[in-house]
């Protein structure tokens, strides 16, 4: 007998999913994602899990989360801190729970919550008999049991019965938050194909956790968040990494060329790997090679051999690759290197985000070595940002940094999807013969790309190297004056990269006191905190950076136009750095954390409130 | 071994780049090159379907002498950027040129990882035993107790045997000849280039300022009848002045006969460069100078199927499956949704 329930609108709600890493939280996350997006409302997500694959179960290092935010508005970030909390056990209570809005809804599976679960957990009492709990509103479920019962005529065994807890979970956050079980139900059914009673424990397991809702009277109330009021469009949910993969598809084909990927395993860019080895249908060539040197040097003999030479890796890896990336820079060849950054130095923190190889994308080699350096800021962009560093490629004949990290990498929203006819087609031309001898450092008197000869064309044939070349005839050479005329060469071709980017441009007044200066995954926080704050009356401006080498050739008169520029970075103050040696006079302060985790909206907006003199200083929680 | 074309056929100096040629006078690597050009006037290829691939080195140098494509990369490397090459461009003759130190010290992953994975490129291995760019330090094959400027009370490193690497990696086709001779190294360069698959070849080469005649000993004009086999398929393993002496197999050892002693020819060992299994090529490798004479020739040439091919043939069968991949497909999944305008 269906119980009556409120149904309260709300513009938007952030729920995290905590449990065990084999609690399947990732997975629940992504179908609650999956079901709200198309259900039309604007997401972003944040999968946070550890960098161990299987942690002791039960235990702090072992909780897995995803966050959501979903609503009627435009958003820009997962939310500063959730609405809600499923928790699947006393660890991701433990975990979590600080995190969760006071009078927050917090579901409890409270089957879990037994003396060894609790002690494993470090609760030294029960906290669902103490007042630990009293500030949140409880739902208290027994999804293990619940679960077992719904499927008492299941065909699996009782292991397979208990994993399927977290759909019962899905289940009942699907009703209590008006979202149809169906397109998880579909999904299912693709996915367990070959084990049809496994896609049927499940089933069963999300249709008893919704039904749940519907008959318990523990709950009272229901929510609808209507449809998002975002542009005007045929939309998809993406993650940056599967934006990359699908920009580097979609760059081949404008170009009408062939890649070759090389690539090491390595968190958090091998989803890339993966995504385009499925895609062998287009042409490309993936190379999982023996080191991250090897998968370097594999996409720069690519290159050389007149394909789009691709690689990719997180910080470690770029360490690994420099050498080869230095190579690109003197045999003046295109590489796009893809760096998704994760926490350093060395190993640092593989799944958590960071900022922090900024300056290694632009210096970290041996000599003058210039680089042009791209950077995504949302999941969607990646496709935008990636289409760029192989256009820019391809046509300057350099080596580009395509930046990403972590929380965009693995990050979702709501992608616009690009109507295909009106992508730019990239012309790449090679030569086919020469007048005299040829001549491979000669060059393009507009981009001063040398041309891209490629091996097997008849009477090209060409010699090219690490060591210094003799400017137009590419011949061994150790001249002082050209090595000097060549070392120039080098730089001005990406300084003139900025003749062919867009202007960097300025979200609210043009002119003013406080200007907050972004680049990279930061920009959804940065955005919210700014945009908040005009709405409330506020003075500040903000301006996100897609183009770092070399800058848009705007900046220097756009930053003269505020009095203070604050960088809000994942780092110590990177950018602020290349910012402050670039522009003489530029009056820079630096908002830095390093946590593994990105900016919440609020502490970006503590800071600017601060720079304006009206707010009481930040505590310093952050660096 | 030449083969007829429909062209003109090539001459030795069409392979010939004219950049000045500085290696040390007397140095191998001048008649490594030389013959080189002159091996593949034999054959159809035009030059511009030859690549060369070097690390670091003096043996790296070699591109810029060639009239072909040239790469000469960075130290150790040279296997990963052919492979990124031959894998894009299987059409092409990819070599790589490389040494003891490069090779097999500082770039011995990338080179265990192109043989094992059988990638079409021919490998020469130009191997002096000493790092002569650097002016004379030891390499990963100088022999224990060696003095270089770096060991001056004698290398402690046990050496390693490029030949023992290229068996354990599976190497599908494995050679070994020295820059003294020229017309076997001729004969070996054109078998590397005839493979189908990984060619791997070590040259013995004398690196006349830094490690004079380290190889004397076995290739000397006096001695070399008694310290050389030169495999032939099919054949006993014969050597000396008289090819008197052969080697048979005593257990998993091998040993020297004299001929004249053996009574039953079953009993000599007879050389398969076709044998699928490893074991007998490895016997081979391990038969080295001063206790047993030191095999030249072909050691190996079985056929598996190429990295390259296989890689090029997935995308084949990919196409054939799902068809010629569709940007709007890809992009226009059925999970999409849309917000209509207000």
């Amino acid at each position: 007998m269906a119980v009556k329930h409120l149904e309260k609108e709300l513009e938007s709600v952030t729920i995290r999913f905590a449990g065990d890493s084999g609690d399947g939280m990732q997975l629940t996350g992504d179908q609650f994602t999956d079901t709200s997006a198309l259900m039309g409302n604007d997401i972003a997500t944040l999968p946070d899990f550890p960098a161990e694959i299987r942690a002791p179960q039960g235990t702090l290092p072992g909780v897995s989360s995803f966050q959501i935010q979903f609503s009627h508005n435009e958003i820009y970030t997962a939310g500063d801190a959730p609405d809600v909390l499923v928790v699947m056990n006393p660890a991701a209570l433990k975990v979590n729970l600080n995190d969760l809005a006071k009078g927050g809804l917090l579901v409890l599976n409270i089957d879990s919550f037994t003396e060894k679960n609790l002690k494993k957990a470090g609760w030294k009492s029960n906290p669902l008999t103490d007042s630990t709990l009293k500030d949140y509103s409880l739902l208290q479920v027994p999804f293990s049991s619940l679960t077992k019962n719904a499927l008492v005529d299941a065909k699996i065994k009782a292991t397979e019965v208990d994993r399927c807890k977290n759909f019962f979970a899905l289940g009942l956050m699907f009703w209590i938050y008006g979202r149809t079980p169906d397109h998880t139900i579909k999904w299912i059914r693709d996915k367990f194909g070959k084990k049809p009673e496994i896609a049927e424990a499940n089933i069963l397991a999300v249709e008893a956790g919704y039904n749940y809702g519907d008959i318990t009277e523990t709950i009272a109330d229901r929510y609808v968040i209507k449809k998002a009021d975002i542009q005007p469009g045929v939309y998809r949910k993406i993650t940056g990494n599967e934006a990359t993969a699908i920009g580097i598809i979609a760059a081949a084909q404008l170009a009408q060329k062939e890649v070759l990927y090389g690539s090491y395993p390595i968190t958090p860019a091998s989803n890339i790997l993966h995504e385009l080895s499925k895609r062998k249908n287009f042409r490309i060539k993936t190379f999982q090679a023996e080191d991250e040197i090897a998968a370097c040097g594999a996409a720069l003999g690519a290159s050389f051999g007149g394909h789009i030479g691709v690689t990719a890796t997180s910080g470690p890896g770029i360490c690994l690759k420099s050498e080869m990336i230095n190579l690109a820079v003197m045999a003046e060849l295109p590489l796009v290197i893809l760096n998704v950054q994760r926490g350093g130095p060395s190993t640092g923190l593989p799944t958590k985000t960071e900022q922090s190889d900024l300056l290694q994308a632009l210096f970290g080699r041996n000599g003058d070595s210039p680089v042009a350096v791209i950077a995504a800021s949302t999941p969607s962009n990646c496709f935008d940002y990636i289409l760029e560093a192989i256009r820019i490629a391809l046509k300057y004949m350099c080596p580009v940094f395509f930046l990403s990290d972590g929380y965009i990498a693995n990050g979702s929203e709501p992608w616009k999807l690009p109507e295909i006819e009106k992508l730019p087609k990239i012309n790449v031309i090679h030569p086919q013969t020469a007048e005299g001898p040829f001549l491979p450092y000669v060059r393009d008197e507009e981009t001063l790309a040398r041309p891209w000869a490629v091996p097997g064309t008849q009477g090209l044939q060409h010699r090219i190297g690490g060591i210094e070349k003799a400017n137009r005839t590419g011949a061994v050479s150790y001249d002082a004056e050209n090595h000097q005329k060549m070392t120039f060469l080098r730089r001005e071709k990406i300084q003139r990269i900025a003749n062919d980017i867009p202007d960097a441009e300025v979200l609210g007044e043009k002119k003013g006191g406080l200007l907050v200066l972004g680049w990279g995954g930061t920009y959804g926080s940065i955005t919210a905190a700014v945009t908040e704050l005009q709405k409330e009356g506020k003075k500040v401006s903000a301006c996100h950076l897609h183009y770092i080498n070399p800058f848009p050739k705007n900046l220097g008169s756009l930053l003269k136009n505020f009095e203070t520029i604050l960088i809000p970075e994942l780092n110590t103050g990177q950018l602020i750095l290349l910012i402050r040696g670039e522009f003489e006079g530029v009056h820079t302060v630096g908002l830095n954390k390093i946590k593994g985790q990105p900016f919440k909206i609020a502490e970006i907006k503590e800071k600017i409130k601060e720079e304006l003199h009206d707010g009481t200083r930040y505590p310093s929680a952050l660096y | 071994m030449t083969v007829q074309g429909t062209h003109p056929p090539y001459t030795k100096e069409d392979f010939v780049s004219g950049q000045d040629v500085r290696w040390c006078p007397g140095c191998g690597d001048y008649a490594i090159l030389s013959v080189m050009q002159r091996t593949l006037a034999q054959f159809d290829t035009p030059p511009e379907n030859h690549a060369f691939i070097s690390g670091i080195g003096c043996s790296s140098r070699f591109p810029y002498y060639m009239k072909t494509y040239g790469f000469h990369t960075i130290h150790g490397r040279a296997p990963a950027i052919a492979t990124g090459l031959k894998c894009v461009r299987p059409e092409l003759t990819v070599w790589v040129i490389t040494g003891d130190g490069d090779g097999l010290s500082i770039g011995g992953n990338h080179l265990i990882h192109a043989m094992r994975r059988n990638v079409d490129l021919k490998i020469i291995l130009v191997n002096n035993r000493i790092y002569g760019l650097t002016k004379g330090q030891y390499s990963p094959t100088s022999e224990q107790g060696k003095i270089t400027k770096s060991s001056p009370q004698g290398t402690i490193d046990y050496p390693i045997n490029p030949l023992c690497i290229a068996i354990a990696a599976e190497a599908t086709f494995i050679a070994r000849t020295v820059d003294t001779d020229p017309r076997h190294m001729g004969q070996v360069l054109a078998r590397a280039m005839q493979h189908k698959g990984v060619a791997f070849v070590e040259i013995f080469q004398n690196c006349i300022i830094f490690n004079k005649d380290t190889f004397l000993p076995i290739v000397g004009r006096e001695t070399r009848d008694d310290r050389i086999i030169y495999l032939e398929d099919g054949k006993p393993l014969l050597f000396g002045a008289q090819k008197n002496k052969a080697i048979r197999l005593n257990g998993l050892r091998t040993e020297i006969v004299d001929i004249a002693g053996v009574k039953n020819p079953n009993e000599l060992l007879i050389h398969r460069e076709n044998d699928p299994l490893p074991n007998y090529a490895y016997l081979l490798t391990h038969m080295e100078y001063p206790e047993m004479p030191v095999p030249f020739g072909v050691f190996r040439c079985i056929q598996k199927p190429t990295y390259d091919q296989m890689l090029n043939d997935q995308v084949k069968t990919a196409i054939e499956k799902k068809g010629a991949g569709s940007l709007k497909d890809m992009i226009y999944t059925e999970d999409v949704w849309t917000v209509e305008a207000k």
